[in-house]
């Protein structure tokens, strides 16, 4: 009995799609539907809380960063000090750009919603920094979402990067978050590497880093945090 | 063979070239902080071989890459089952990338990818894709890559020049990176309690550059999984 009556309203259904896409045509000045994502991020990490979440829509022409490269000024602000406002303000042109509201601790989640702004915007990235580390940050970098239909989801595992900005010495006065209150963003490049890479995880002073001020609660592993996009 | 089968009616019906040759690009990306990769070997061969399996023994000639990055036995081993190899010839430092071409268009049957190369400074520890089947349709697919303990050679940490890369000799055969310290004690150290291949556990490191007990940096040498990116494109 279901089945027959879900065979029934497709065939309601299918003629008034048609003539709404008829409408559409004759008029040949209506843009497409733009498409808007639901994004949820979940805190992986057992003691690091994560930065103001970043989500941009943007076209195959931007990256936020790239392994092997030096990370942006923006993106070092990001990884550094948690601030995503040099990254919003560093985009240009066909970008949509939309900030978490606030940090989102262990345990913790945000859910956001994007609306791309042309219908070539068809990756996303989020960006995100653990802020008990030097310049650690969890990101998803330009997904592509332009095959999801509205209601269809995709689930993701982001890693863990190092921005490759500032040296990882862990110690007391170098990282912003609360497990040091000390200083976010500078402008010295002092890591071993000057690029992005993945993340080697912090060693804390109870794992034989005797001078950082970090303990075996901010240790990390990959994922550092989950990603569920729906599209809407 | 009945999938086999079935696949190559697949293809045949799409229209694509020879069945299974294929011509292809092959990047790997070294994502660790501080870790080097020695000459990575990238391999195309058949089912009736492979290089390394979780839980087993290594083989002599893994032992040998694992330990001091020799890759002569192992290619010796695949020129044994007509593979198609290369390998990437430099040490490929953290954060860069290398790309091989490998094209089997004179051996079809070799639908496998292997890819292999030590990790530096370690006594053992090496980066793996072992006998994964090539994608058949042109487009570029990624895979992560996890690194791998031979459980060989107990992880003492030590830096011993040249003569620790030989099967059997203890000690990290250098670091071409150039941070690791020296005047360890190798006291963190334990002979491996488990002797086959397995995910490794990751290294100690310390916070003495000419003491405590291992050369290692702890804030350069650790990583965490995974350790490269490996980008095949079908072309």
């Amino acid at each position: 009995m279901i089945h027959s009556v879900i065979k029934n309203s497709v065939k309601v259904a299918l003629p008034i799609v048609a003539s709404v896409l008829f409408v559409a045509c004759g008029g040949n000045d209506n843009p497409p539907p733009l498409a808007s994502y639901e994004i949820e991020v979940v805190n992986a990490t057992n003691n690091q809380p994560l930065s103001p979440v970043a989500v941009i829509s943007h076209s195959d022409n931007y990256s936020a960063w790239q392994i092997g490269r030096a990370a942006s000024v923006a993106l070092e602000n990001l990884a550094e000090g948690g601030s995503n406002s040099e990254l919003a303000a560093s985009l240009s042109g066909n970008t949509e750009f939309v900030s978490g509201s606030g940090a989102i601790g262990p345990a913790s989640s945000e859910t956001m919603t994007i609306t791309a702004s042309s219908a070539s915007q068809t990756q996303l990235t989020l960006v995100t920094m653990l802020v008990n580390t030097n310049d650690a940050f969890a990101g998803l970098r330009s997904i592509d979402v332009s095959a999801l239909a509205v209601g269809d989801t995709i689930i993701l595992n982001a890693n863990v990067y190092d921005a490759g900005s500032e040296l990882n010495s862990e110690s007391a006065g170098s990282i912003p978050g609360p497990a040091d209150g000390g200083e976010g963003f500078n402008a010295g490049r002092t890591d071993i590497n000057n690029v992005v890479r993945y993340h080697g995880g912090v060693v804390t002073a109870d794992d034989g880093l005797t001078s950082s001020v970090l303990n075996q609660s901010h240790r990390f592993d990959n994922p550092g945090m989950m990603v569920t996009i729906t599209r809407i | 063979m009945k999938k086999l089968a079935l696949t190559a009616a697949l293809t045949a019906s799409l229209g694509s070239a020879p069945v299974f040759a294929q011509d292809l690009s092959i990047t790997v990306t070294n994502l660790t902080h501080g870790m080097a990769f020695t000459p990575i070997l990238v391999a195309a061969h058949d089912a009736t071989g492979n290089l390394f399996d979780i839980g087993q023994p290594a083989s002599a000639n893994l032992q040998a890459m694992a330990e001091g990055g020799a890759l002569t036995g192992l290619e010796t081993d695949l020129d044994g089952i007509s593979a198609t190899h290369t390998n990437t010839g430099a040490p490929l430092m953290a954060g860069d990338d290398v790309t091989a071409t490998l094209n089997t268009d004179a051996t079809p049957t070799n639908t496998k990818l292997s890819v292999v190369s030590m990790l530096l400074p370690t006594n053992d520890g090496f980066m793996g894709l072992d006998a994964m089947d090539i994608p058949t349709t042109t487009g570029t697919y990624h895979y992560y890559i996890n690194a791998y303990d031979a459980g060989t050679e107990a992880n003492d940490e030590l830096l011993n020049p040249g003569a620790g890369g030989a099967p059997g000799v203890a000690g990290i055969p250098g670091d071409p990176g150039g941070l690791a310290g020296s005047g360890g004690t190798g006291g963190a150290a334990g002979t491996d309690s488990n002797t086959t291949i397995h995910i490794h556990r990751g290294a100690l490191g310390d916070d003495q550059p000419a003491a405590g007990n291992s050369d290692l940096d702890n804030t350069v040498h650790r990583w965490l999984n995974p350790v490269a990116r490996v980008t095949i494109t079908v072309n």
